[in-house]
């Protein structure tokens, strides 16, 4: 089954009208050495049945936040979608679009990712936000090239050791085959010593990039960090939780020039990993060094209000390596669901998931913090996820968690080594996420399975 | 019929005290938040999202759907797209709970279900490009080029060799070099011979031993295959350097010819394109590559691999001298798993089948168009054409820009524009296997009527959407970018 609708007449009428007698004259384009000899070895073709059949076998397999309780955090979390999110989504007329480069047929579309950039711009305390990229992680990554591009500064990069360690790997790859020395500071008690980034920084840094709450819940001290980027003429990148600002100060109150998000929070099921929407916005001032799509408002011809593909002498259709990023194809269905999702929550549904998650993963803390052998590794203030270490080890908790239904982790010991973290430590901690999809049941259920 | 109520932005449809969502009460004790973090980190007030009632958000996203053309309404022959039917089993499969809900982070052992899914997808990868190292975590084609110059970065370090130089033909897509200036590396760009191929003479002139890749499109951008492909590839290897295939145009040779047979050490994949992603509005998609076994080891981690002794156990490895990370967690699974079931439902006589559809379709329509949009190479092409509203332009004043915005009103989304930049008025048509002949014959029909149009009436379309075309220079001088930048002048 190939989802072919030309009949064997109607093939023959094609044939002749082009002026061949069979399908193979065209493909003598192809030298005859260079074309398989015998068909391709892959599994047999499936009917929709059988497909069906076997879509479900393999997912049964699986255990997930379906049919266990999800305490799994890490950089993706299992919040509620209300249900519109997924109907809207599934209309053809936008999953089934391309990128709006004809924007009378796409006006659909450019207004969702307009109303996109609005409200993420909104949630980030920032001017102006892109049509997104692929994910928190390469989103980091090109919100320090950008830095690099603002600043003119291609001597430092200063990471704070309590970003995401995937994000900062990410960010590794990306600065491997250039001149910019990457330079991450020890988060030994959960959060940044300001005097540890004073010993790194220097006139060279374009920037200092900050995770806040960062990877272990916590919270760092992002407007003094800030301050002293821009005391050293560099800028101030964060990486922050869209939902946190439910409750937490925005990047852009806090001294951020460029603010990156992983937006899969934001109505976006966890898929194991993707896709995911990759969030990014910064100060009026570097719109024009910004990596991915723009959607701007414009009038048509008969004064209309209208929007479309603004501001792409950036991008690499026209600029070529001359581009602020090379991203074409971004993730415009997941900034679609966020769209959707953040118009269905207004600020006081934004207020609520994040109240609700910040009080059930302090009762979730505190009680765990009862049982013998549990404890917080870090002590400072933390929003909706921390490291609990665990005497026994990670694995054990994980595995005690798992027998009674519950998915905690990863363990640390899982994610790339982070400074500061030690060897013992790393054995015996995880985290624990805790989203306003948490019962009170829940809750003392992991607390007796670890008990 | 368009609601113009409920297309109004929603910034102008929220009314203060109305809402949508709303959570259940807190089942644990209500501390008061100022108890659990500090009040210097604390918001005033959160952020100020518009206010709105369910029945308002559906009936705002529904009516701006409808100012959509997409692949499930119209035909969209959008040229080095790949625009094909997105079968609607992949959307009910693909947001199976055991799928759909997966945390990232879980451990291989209670996954094993979807790690089987994504091996059997790195297998088939393999087997249809002929290079059987395999990574599925680049999140678009875009990406995949840039995780494959990181690879080979990597491997010319271990080689100890510091070379610096990306070379691509003229019509390479404008993602190549931009890749290749993201990686580091330094741009070279050939310019094509009148028929529209690599030149092996300049070729010959700019490979030495500082290049580390040559990145060709194959089929390339103008839809022809390119016959000295095998050629080429002697000369970039016989310096040194690596053979890079940008395979957006798989759909023409799936089945047909490999990539790893004709000479590529590299190459990425469009799930989106190839395997019918679907394109979800500008994205996401999926841009998994595959390399020779001698690149495999710098691949990003993890991958999936048997367990050695267990051919029943999946777990996740990095490489051993992977170059890290391109991005957090997997892969755009949802995507891969969309990408799967395609290929699940086609088999092998079913990937060619599509791909040699695919070249009759675009063939047939070349040959209705030609008297008017007449293509400069070649005489038949393989999935797609570049046609040129050259003539047209000089003896009517008719640019490739009017007939595409006049197509709109005729029911059709035009074709790729004023790309490759190697033709001059470039329309670059992309039929795809799943259109038929009666659709085919009817947007040619559409095509020759609009040349016959007056000049003016081709300047002034589209006439009968929901806006006619943007004013972009002053938008451009001074972009407003968000809803609160509208309301400021
Ligand atoms: C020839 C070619 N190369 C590369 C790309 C980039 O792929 P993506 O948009 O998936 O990043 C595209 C498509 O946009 C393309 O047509």
């Amino acid at each position: 089954m190939s989802y072919l609708f030309t009949t064997a007449d109607e093939q023959q009428q094609m044939l002749q009208r082009i002026g061949v007698d069979s399908l193979q004259t065209l493909l003598d384009q192809i030298p005859a050495e260079l074309q398989l000899k015998q068909p391709l070895d892959l599994p047999r073709a499936l009917t929709e049945l059988e497909l069906e059949q076997h879509l479900r076998e393999l997912s049964t397999r699986n255990a997930s936040a379906s049919s266990r309780a999800c305490f799994m955090g890490g950089g993706a979390y299992d919040h509620f979608i209300p249900s519109v999110v997924d109907e809207i989504t599934s209309r053809g007329e936008f999953y089934t679009a391309y990128t709006p480069y004809q924007a009378e047929a796409s006006q659909g579309t450019l207004q969702a990712f307009f109303e996109f950039q609005s409200m993420i711009a909104e949630l980030s305390g920032l001017d102006v936000a892109n049509a997104s990229l692929y994910d928190g992680g390469s989103g980091a990554a090109e919100a320090v090239l950008m830095a690099i591009r603002c600043t003119g500064r291609l001597g430092r990069v200063v990471v704070v050791g309590s970003t995401n360690p995937e994000y900062v790997h990410t960010l590794q790859t990306y600065l491997v085959n250039k001149s910019t020395e990457l330079v991450v500071v020890p988060t030994p008690d959960g959060t940044v010593n300001l005097a540890d980034l004073e010993a790194v920084i220097n006139d060279q840094t374009a920037c200092i990039l900050v995770q806040h709450p960062n990877f272990f819940g916590c919270l760092e001290d992002v407007a003094s960090i800030g301050k002293l980027a821009h005391q050293h003429g560099a800028l101030l990148v964060q990486s922050f939780d869209p939902l946190s600002v439910g409750l937490l100060k925005r990047p852009g109150e806090l001294g951020a020039d460029i603010a990156v998000a992983e937006g899969q929070s934001l109505g976006t099921p966890l898929q194991f990993g993707g896709p995911y929407l990759g969030i990014l916005t910064c100060r009026q001032q570097f719109v024009r060094k910004m990596p991915g799509r723009l959607i701007g408002q414009t009038v048509d011809r008969q004064g209309r209000r209208c929007f479309f593909l603004n501001l792409q002498a950036r991008e690499q259709h026209i600029r070529r390596e001359g581009a602020t990023s090379n991203i074409c194809t971004n993730q415009g269905l997941m900034a679609l669901r966020a769209t959707v999702y953040l118009s269905l929550l207004g600020p006081l549904g934004l207020k609520e998931v994040a109240e609700l998650s910040c009080r059930k993963a302090h009762y979730a803390a505190d009680r765990l913090c009862q049982v013998e052998g549990c404890e917080r590794m870090f002590a400072g203030p933390f929003f909706k996820e921390f490291v609990l270490k665990y005497s026994l080890g990670a694995d054990v908790a994980i595995r005690k968690a798992a027998a009674a239904g519950i998915d905690i982790g990863p363990a640390l010991s899982r994610l790339p080594a982070m400074e500061g973290v030690s060897e013992a430590d790393r054995d015996q901690c995880l985290l624990v996420a805790v989203t306003e999809s948490r019962t009170k049941a829940e809750i003392d259920r992991l607390v007796t399975a670890l008990s | 019929m368009r609601n113009r109520q409920a297309t109004q932005l929603l910034s102008e449809l929220s009314h203060g005290g109305r809402r949508a969502a709303v959570f259940p009460p807190s089942d644990v004790p209500e501390w008061p938040i100022e108890d659990l973090l500090p009040s210097e980190a604390l918001a005033a007030a959160p952020p100020a999202l518009p206010e709105l009632a369910e029945p308002d958000v559906v009936r705002h996203f529904v009516n701006l759907s409808t100012l959509n053309m997409s692949v499930d309404t119209h035909f969209y022959p959008l040229g080095s797209c790949t625009m094909k039917y997105n079968p609607k089993r992949h959307e009910r499969l693909s947001r199976l709970p055991g799928i759909v809900d997966v945390h990232p982070h879980q451990t291989a052992t209670n996954i094993q279900g979807l790690l089987e899914l994504l091996y059997e997808m790195q297998q088939m990868l393999a087997e249809i490009s002929g290079l059987p190292g395999v990574s599925l975590q680049p999140a678009a084609g875009a990406h995949g080029e840039l995780t494959a110059l990181y690879v080979a970065a990597a491997y010319f370090r271990a080689k100890g060799e510091h070379r610096t130089k990306v070379i691509f033909p003229a019509s390479a897509h404008g993602t190549n070099p931009a890749s290749a200036a993201m990686a580091g590396f330094e741009c070279v760009e050939l310019k094509e011979t009148a028929d529209g191929f690599v030149d092996l003479e300049q070729l010959k002139q700019h490979v030495d031993d500082q290049t580390a890749v040559f990145m060709i499109t194959n089929p390339n951008t103008l839809g022809l295959f390119e016959r000295d492909i095998p050629e080429i590839a002697r000369i970039v290897h016989a310096a040194g350097g690596l053979v890079y295939i940008d395979g957006a145009n798989m759909n023409a040779i799936m089945g047909i010819t490999r990539p790893g047979d004709f000479g590529g050490d590299m190459m990425h994949y469009n799930v989106h394109k190839t395997f019918t992603g679907p394109h979800g509005a500008g994205g996401p998609g999926s841009g998994p590559i595959c390399v020779r076994d001698f690149l495999a080891e710098y691949l990003p981690g993890p991958v999936i691999r048997v367990r050695p002794g267990d051919d029943r156990r999946f777990e996740l490895v990095t490489p051993a001298h992977s170059i890290g990370r391109v991005r957090s967690f997997f892969g755009n699974v949802g995507i891969l798993v969309r990408g799967y079931c395609y290929l699940r439902t086609l088999g092998a006589a079913g990937v060619r089948a599509a791909a040699e559809h695919a070249i009759l379709n675009a063939n047939y329509l070349k040959e209705l168009l030609s008297d008017v949009l007449p293509s400069a190479h070649g005489e038949h092409c393989l999935h797609e054409f570049v046609a040129s509203a050259e003539r047209l332009a000089k003896e009517r004043g008719i640019n490739a820009m009017d007939i595409a915005k006049r197509l709109l009103d005729y029911g059709f989304h035009p074709p790729t524009v004023y790309f490759p930049l190697v033709v001059p008025h470039a329309m670059m048509f992309e039929p795809t296997e799943t259109e038929s002949k009666a659709t085919l014959d009817a947007f040619s029909d559409a095509v020759h009527q609009i040349v016959q149009e007056e000049a003016e009436t081709l300047r002034s379309a589209p006439l009968t959407l929901s806006v006619s075309r943007p004013e972009e220079v002053n938008a451009t001088r001074k972009p407003v970018l968000t809803w609160t930048a509208c309301t400021k002048d």
